[in-house]
């Protein structure tokens, strides 16, 4: 194969700072991306650091109180609005969505700069409002603390939010549009990637659940400013700011687990060299959970003035959404069945990935109880089952898609040993900070209190002493990739020896992506390996195959 | 425009689409996308107007008997005006008439300019009667709700006023490439993208006025 050097490539197409900063490729806003969110993700472990710190010992000696509100409030905002949110779509998908159906760009590559430049206006504000003074009203922001009763400039980090909101509603625009009309010629809805499918129902979920949170804020930042739509002296419900609030932000978990769903879809047929179990299903299934994921909201409204009729419902539904997340785990399970199972580092991921969601999963039919959800509310538990969710799985999934891909995107195969030490580390690091505030809440211990009784200290020690290895376990692969960058062999096309349109192109891949156009003929996850075993003979074999 | 009507849209083809065809269906979707997110924003307040009006259906009776019905009337006919004249701009790409384009869209601009004139006269009046929430000193039994009503009252028509604001600065950049000769009947797209964007604006509008303007009524 040809030396990396000697070709164009959409890295070596430009090296001027403003080649970099006025590009409209997709891949090169899918690493400006990545350079943004790693930032800060960084950013918003050091918060978490801060906080696991101070809750070593019960009295409050590291911080105190309204520093660590403005800690726990901080941590919250970066790693959901800064961090998770766009993490895979807006790196790996801007990155491979447009490669994935056969097209050149996304449908609107300036517009996806855009979005880029308006993620970075929005944190910029949100990280000065951090620096003059932060904010203490916890990442959901509900009135009255956020009107009537913040000590801090709530208007400030507001308007980062309500700005960094449309660059999360351009990216999800830009992947529909995308999807519905830049598909190449014989690539039909049900030939598309799992990614992509996932990446649609995310993006779903951005377009029709962001604007809500949008002027949902907005009526925050009016109410600071003398308006009394939420204000209870007035009459104002704060309520309904919980519902406005819920109605966007309980979505917006499944803006952060639908794409890992997506790329534990590609890894598991990837490394076990067998087609997907019940395609159909999963695709669906994704669909099914943006869908039925707009119909959960009041489950965090429980302990409100909801009425017990419309609980019920809530409960009901949010049961039903437990369903298609089932789907996709069986027939993951069902894939490895029989499969040839090689363990490379993003395989190891992916597995994490599918024992952490089960708990987190599985925890969450807990809170949708009307009446276990009473003695858990506000508590660890509920922590400890989002951190299951959004860290375990998001987190997860997100490694795993970045280890899984890199090769492509950097052209550079990284170490695989320490890339498994690190998966196997996070893992247990995760289960050692997480799993202990399962008891903790279930206990009693209520969450955001900055003191605690002396009782749940062994928990809290052990929560912190787990935090420690998971943060070794976060930089470990910043370490490797970096170093593959100037020290890593050329991966060629295809490292993996897997299936993919985007296997079969260069890496790191020309500006164009493709040099003609591709017309697809088959489905996806036509492994040759197992239709031989089964008698059969597909003619299709991977474009290059090499050992890892 | 001395590019020809066969040629236009070619010469505006972006290499990153196929054909023309695909380009024009990609912009036109893009733009229905878009503005589905604009009924989610406008949605949460009409949500939480809904939701008040519901509880507190005397009290915003009664504020909207603050309201000039005859104005709302005649702001409501102005827009519905301007939609007309918008369609005629795009007619008129359609039919490859550039001077017409340039023509309707200044009448449209010309009647959002009244329509936000009246609305800025409404929006002083009741500053000077102390109905605007950060100057409240109206006083009633039931203020304190009302105050609520007028909360929400200059966040929809205010939003909606920016909606029109930024539409019209669209449209001084679309009369430019006009007066230029850009749009051809083979290439119109974003005169027609900026109509549909317009259409969505007024509609807001057409749910506002009933919804503000016209509770007390019966």
């Amino acid at each position: 194969m040809e030396a990396t050097q000697d070709r164009v490539t959409y890295i070596n197409a430009g090296h001027t700072v403003r080649s970099w900063l006025l590009t409209i490729d997709h891949k090169r806003i899918a690493l400006l991306y990545l350079v943004s969110i790693t930032f800060m993700f960084l950013l918003g472990g050091m918060m978490a650091g801060a906080i696991r710190l101070e809750l070593l010992t019960p009295p409050g000696d590291l911080l105190d109180s309204d520093t660590y509100n403005k800690a726990f409030t901080l941590h919250g905002i970066i790693m959901i609005f800064f961090f998770l949110i766009p993490s895979i779509p807006a790196t790996l998908g801007n990155f491979l969505v447009p490669i994935m159906v056969g097209a050149k760009d996304l449908a609107f590559p300036k517009i996806n700069l855009l979005s880029w430049y308006i993620y970075i206006i929005g944190a910029t504000i949100g990280i000065i409002a951090t620096l003059t003074g932060g904010l203490d009203t916890g990442w959901t922001l509900y009135t009255p603390y956020s009107t009537a009763f913040a000590t801090t400039n709530v208007i400030l980090p507001a308007t980062g939010l309500f700005i960094t909101g449309f660059s999360s509603i351009l990216t999800g625009f830009n992947f529909i549009v995308t999807i519905h009309k830049m598909r190449a010629p014989g690539l039909t809805w049900f030939r598309l990637p799992l990614f992509v499918w996932a990446q649609y129902a995310t993006s779903l979920v951005m377009v029709l659940g962001t604007p809500v949170i949008a002027i949902t804020i907005l009526m925050v930042i009016l109410d600071r400013c003398g308006f009394g739509i939420f204000d209870p002296k007035a009459g104002g419900d704060p309520v309904l700011f919980q519902h406005l609030f819920w109605f966007y932000s309980h979505p917006a978990v499944y803006i952060m687990i639908l794409p890992a769903m997506g790329v534990i879809s590609e890894v598991i047929p990837a490394f076990t060299r067998k087609k997907i179990f019940g395609y159909g299903f999963i695709a669906a299934s994704s669909l099914a959970i943006a869908i039925i994921g707009f119909l959960v909201w009041g489950h965090h409204l429980f302990t409100t003035t909801q009425s017990m009729y419309a609980a019920t419902v809530f409960s009901v539904l949010t049961f039903a959404v437990a369903i298609p997340s089932a789907v996709k785990v069986f027939n993951w399970a069902a894939t490895m069945y029989k499969g040839s199972v090689s363990f490379e580092s993003p395989m190891i991921f992916a597995i994490g990935f599918m024992g952490l969601f089960l708990i987190g999963g599985l925890t969450g039919l807990f809170l949708a109880i009307l009446g276990l959800d009473l003695h858990v509310q506000d508590t660890y538990f509920v922590v400890a089952h989002f951190h299951y969710i959004m860290v375990g799985g998001a987190i997860m999934g997100y490694m795993a898609g970045l280890h899984y891909w890199w090769p492509k995107i950097s052209g550079k195969k990284f170490p695989e040993v320490p890339a498994k030490v690190a998966a196997l580390l996070i893992f247990i690091g995760f289960n050692g900070t997480f799993f202990p505030q399962f008891i903790a809440g279930y206990a009693g211990m209520p969450r955001r209190y900055h003191y605690y009784p002396p009782e749940y200290q062994v928990l809290n020690v052990l929560s912190t002493m787990g935090a420690g290895i998971l943060g070794i376990g976060y930089l470990m692969p910043l370490c490797y990739f970096m170093w593959s960058l100037k020290y890593g062999e050329d991966a060629g096309k295809n490292p993996w020896g897997v299936l993919g349109l985007e296997w079969t192109i260069d890496s790191p891949p020309h500006p164009h992506n493709f040099h003609t156009t591709p017309i697809i003929t088959s489905d996806p996850y036509d492994y040759p390996e197992m239709a031989e075993a089964l008698g059969a003979h597909t003619g299709h074999a991977p474009a290059e195959v090499a050992h890892v | 425009m001395s590019d020809g009507v066969s040629t236009g849209a070619v010469n505006r083809l972006q290499p990153h689409f196929a054909t023309p065809a695909q380009q024009y269906e990609t912009a036109t979707f893009g733009m229905w996308v878009f503005l589905v997110t604009e009924i989610m924003f406008f949605g949460g307040l009409f949500t939480a107007y809904l939701m008040y009006r519901i509880q507190y259906a005397d009290a915003f009776a009664h504020a909207s008997e603050h309201l000039n019905i005859t104005l709302g009337c005649f702001n409501t006919v102005v827009l519905i005006g301007s939609s007309l004249t918008m369609a005629l701009a795009v007619h008129s790409a359609r039919m490859n008439k550039s001077k017409s384009i340039v023509f309707w869209i200044a009448l449209t601009m010309i009647l959002g300019s009244i329509f936000l004139g009246v609305k800025g006269y409404e929006y002083h009046h009741k500053w000077v009667e102390g109905l605007f929430p950060a100057n409240w000193f109206f006083q009633a039994p039931d203020a304190p709700r009302q105050r609520i009503f007028f909360s929400l009252y200059f966040a929809m028509t205010g939003l909606h006023a920016t909606h029109m604001i930024i539409g019209m600065g669209i449209m001084i950049y679309i009369s430019i490439q006009a007066l230029r000769g850009a749009y051809t009947s083979s290439w119109y797209t974003p005169v027609e993208v900026m109509g549909l964007y317009w259409h969505f604006v007024d509609l807001v509008w057409i749910f506002l006025f009933p919804l503000l303007y016209l509770i007390g009524l019966h």
